[in-house]
């Protein structure tokens, strides 16, 4: 396995997490919420998933553990935003510190412990291909689930019927609820998608990644998420390239810092977040376009009158 | 009438809504209300803002349910639970907010309220089909936020018709369309009628109610009082059933101020891109205003009106200070403030958020707009500038009793007052200061009848005193009413003005549809 063919793959375990997480909050968000509880969600995926699959010695397990834990979180998430109309802003950031305080107080006996990874899929001959072939065709399951829930996502808001009653729910609740769209319950649903995807992303980290349990070890992943989000404009394809291009500094930096180039740590370890903000700024130029994919009623409450 | 509904079948109504009630809070919205509605009928639904138009119909198409009272459809009694039930019971609604996603396509809109899965090209197809049926054309693929508010209701009537529906609910349709555009939508619902449709129609517009309608159901107070066939009726004797008593007319004195006098505002060749994707970018906009005069600008919303407003208030900054210009001084380039302090006034279309802050008292929102110009009064302690509560109250108290604000508490908050006492109380806000200019964005948009009425006289009066006065409205009956002169905006070119004297509907209504240019040029030199 040459060096190129080696830093490609761990671009992709780096990138995947903030894929996955990104595009569930793209759909939360598309839906008109807010939820700034990602990393919450994530920090409890990334423990059930530990623990489960420490416990059971299951990898698959633990995922799914992982996904629940996530989709249970975030209806917390929803239940108080959107039945009880509490402030979106404000209940996201108490789910990121109630998550983040959770999960140490659950994890405290995982500290240490041998984690369980999950073992890449190889497939026979085609991950012989030269360069290519162990990115395409030798990776960790989870890594095949962010590209086809990429897929997924775009097909499902802009070729369905429900992708598209979701984002009229985003545009204009009000408008919505008019015509008969539960909005509700379809917010209820975007946020528990987000929640199972974030749980997911954090199963990655625990799984995967580092297959063992640390404190706060999502380390700011979820806001990483919740910012690429915005800055692809609401767009799953510019959420991909955001994920990858921030990987690919992250771990293209690293590599710079081991070779020893004499620029100061610091600015190096804040390049993958410039340079992310910078081209992703640059792409989302086109201000109508922008706006035009900016769900209008983004974090404003919605009670139906009746 | 009735010879019609009998005709179905077992000689039921098609719709028959009996003690209709619905109660929010203390507030009786709908009061044992009484409908019936024949098989091809076109009927009238009447009643001032507040009257209980718009509940009634929400009740009956689901999107509130009444807290007493039957709807029977057909003969049989239903409960509409909600509007998707409404909908295969076989009522549409288009609403006067439309209830369109601007983000989304034409047919995109349109395939949100169909149950079935049809996918979106078999919709395109289907609503160029009945747009070329009822003349309604419209392009599926274009983005809603770009059409104008014609294009939009269009789109509206057609998602509507898709759903085959045998009662059409139309709440205020005209209120948006120019004259000549609201003729094209009778000619469609008249077809409609034909094909044995029936058409609950809320509006205010006495004229085209008398023009259109078989029949007229009265509101007031979230009670029926009368039921006419409006044929039969005067536009008089019908707004005497909807207010209960007379509306006052408005009296206009001849200006008197004299003609050879500068003019106290104008606007020297404003052009302007949009700011926003959703915005209007202006063209060369020319006007000038003398003392003593109203001039009227009519225009379909979204034709720049706003973009107009905000150039001229100071929210937008102008490249050069002479593009604006208010009592011989240049202020293209100054702010609000210094734009006040001059002698100018302002009052903008969105009452709260815009013109008050909904959640402060009407004293704090009093000193929120005249803080700059009478800072000595309402401020005092030297640098500190404190708040003079007394003064405050006492303008406050003064506005009140001029404008005839009616208020529930002694200072409560701008968004406790219903909107045509926060108008009038916000219009009062400005006038109590005498201003040399108003300008007045749909002043009495929303307002009923009696208090739009007193807002009109105040700016005739204002003008009649030596004021400028400028009249931003949709409304042509209230501009007839009051204006001197009346220029047309049209995707965001400002046509030249026309005297009142020779001015009718149908010239307006050419103009807003940037028809009339050409004449207005040759017929008025001085605009």
């Amino acid at each position: 396995m040459g060096m190129f063919e080696a830093i490609l793959l761990t671009v992709a375990t780096a990138a995947t997490p903030l894929l996955i997480a990104a595009m569930g909050e793209l759909v939360v968000e598309r839906s008109g919420v807010l939820n700034l509880g990602v990393e919450g969600m994530m920090i409890m995926g990334a423990v059930a998933g530990f623990g489960v699959a420490q416990l059971t010695g299951s990898a698959w397990l633990g995922m799914f553990a992982a996904i629940l834990a996530g989709a249970a979180f975030s209806l917390l998430f929803g239940f108080l935003t959107l039945t009880l109309v509490t402030n979106q802003v404000a209940t996201g950031l108490a789910l990121t510190l109630l998550g983040l305080g959770a999960s140490a107080m659950i994890g405290e006996s995982f500290v240490g412990l041998p984690g369980v990874r999950m073992q890449s899929l190889n497939i026979p001959v085609l991950t012989d291909l030269p360069v290519v072939g162990k990115f395409l065709f030798g990776q960790d399951p989870i890594f095949y689930m962010s590209i086809l829930l990429t897929i997924g996502v775009t097909w499902f808001l802009f070729r369905t019927r429900a992708g598209l009653t979701l984002r009229a729910v985003g545009d204009n609740h009000t408008s919505a609820h008019a015509l008969g769209v539960r909005v509700i319950r379809v917010r209820y649903l975007a946020v528990m998608f987000g929640g199972a995807c974030a749980g997911l992303a954090g199963a990655q980290l625990s799984l995967v990644y580092v297959p063992q349990w640390v404190e706060n070890m999502t380390s700011g992943r979820g806001w990483i998420a919740l910012a690429l989000v915005v800055f692809a404009s609401w767009r799953p394809w510019r959420i991909l390239a955001g994920a990858y291009l921030f990987g690919a500094v992250t771990i293209g930096q690293l590599h710079a810092q081991a070779l020893g180039i004499g620029i100061p740590s610091q600015f190096m370890s804040s390049l993958p977040y410039l340079a992310t903000i910078i081209v992703l700024v640059l792409i989302s130029r086109n201000k109508r376009l922008t706006l035009m994919n900016t769900p209008t009623s983004l974090g404003k409450p919605f009670v139906p009158d009746r | 009438m009735t010879s019609i509904s009998d005709e179905n079948g077992a000689g039921h109504p098609l719709l028959e809504a009996t003690g209709l009630t619905k109660i929010f809070g203390s507030l009786k919205a709908c009061d044992g209300i009484d409908l019936t509605i024949g098989t091809g009928e076109i009927h009238a639904l009447l009643g001032e803002n507040g009257a209980g138009k718009s509940t009634l119909v929400k009740m009956l198409f689901g999107a509130l349910q009444p807290t007493s009272g039957e709807i029977g459809w057909k003969g049989k009694a239903v409960a509409v639970a909600n509007p998707a039930m409404a909908r295969s019971l076989g009522i549409g609604m288009v609403f006067q907010h439309f209830s369109l996603f601007d983000a989304l396509t034409a047919a995109e809109n349109i395939a949100l309220s169909l149950d079935e899965k049809t996918d979106l090209n078999t919709i395109a197809a289907k609503a160029r089909d009945i747009g070329r049926t009822y003349g309604l054309p419209v392009d599926p693929d274009a983005l809603v936020g770009d059409l104008s508010v014609g294009e939009r209701q269009r789109i509206e009537i057609i998602r509507c018709l898709l759903q085959n529906p045998d009662l059409i609910i139309l709440d205020e349709p005209t209120s948006v369309l120019t004259p000549q555009e609201a003729d094209l939508l009778f000619v469609t619902l008249e077809r409609l009628k034909s094909e044995g449709k029936s058409i609950l129609y809320i509006s205010h517009r006495l004229e085209e109610v008398r023009r259109l309608c078989d029949r007229a159901t009265v509101l007031r107070h979230g009670k029926v009082v009368g039921q006419c066939d409006p044929r039969q009726e005067t536009a008089g004797s019908l707004a005497r059933m909807m207010v209960g008593s007379d509306i006052h007319v408005i009296e206009r004195r001849p200006n008197a101020a004299p003609a050879t006098q500068s003019a106290l505002i104008e606007v020297n060749g404003l052009s302007q891109k949009p700011r926003g994707p959703f915005s209007v970018s202006l063209h060369d906009i020319r006007l000038a205003v003398n003392p003593g005069e109203i001039l009227g600008i009519a225009g379909v919303a979204g034709n720049g009106q706003g973009e107009l407003f905000e150039a001229i208030s100071g929210e937008v900054l102008q490249e050069r200070p002479d593009i604006v210009r208010i009592r011989g001084r240049d202020t293209g380039r100054s702010g609000i403030s210094a734009r006040r302090r001059l002698g100018a006034a302002f009052v903008p279309e969105e009452r709260l958020g815009h013109g008050a802050v909904p959640n402060m008292s009407l004293t704090d929102n009093l000193l929120l707009s005249r803080y700059a110009t009478d800072g000595k009064v309402f401020l005092g302690g030297g640098l500190l500038r404190l708040l003079q509560q007394s003064s405050l109250a006492l303008a406050a108290k003064r506005i009140v009793a001029q404008m005839d604000v009616r208020k529930s508490a002694e200072n409560p908050d701008a968004s406790a007052l219903s909107g045509g006492n926060l108008q009038k109380f916000l219009i009062g806000r400005e006038l109590d200061r005498n201003p040399a200019v108003l300008v007045v964005n749909q002043p009495t948009w929303g307002v009923d009848a009696g208090a739009a009425a007193h807002i009109r006289q105040a700016l005739v009066d204002l003008a009649r005193s030596g004021s400028a006065v400028i009249v931003i409205s949709q409304d042509l009956d209230e501009l007839f009413e009051i204006s001197d002169r009346i220029a047309a905006m049209v995707h965001g070119r400002l046509s030249q003005s026309v005297p009142i004297e020779a001015m009718n509907m149908e010239r307006v209504g050419l103009m807003m549809g940037g028809a009339d240019t050409a004449s207005a040029h040759a017929s008025t030199g001085a605009a």
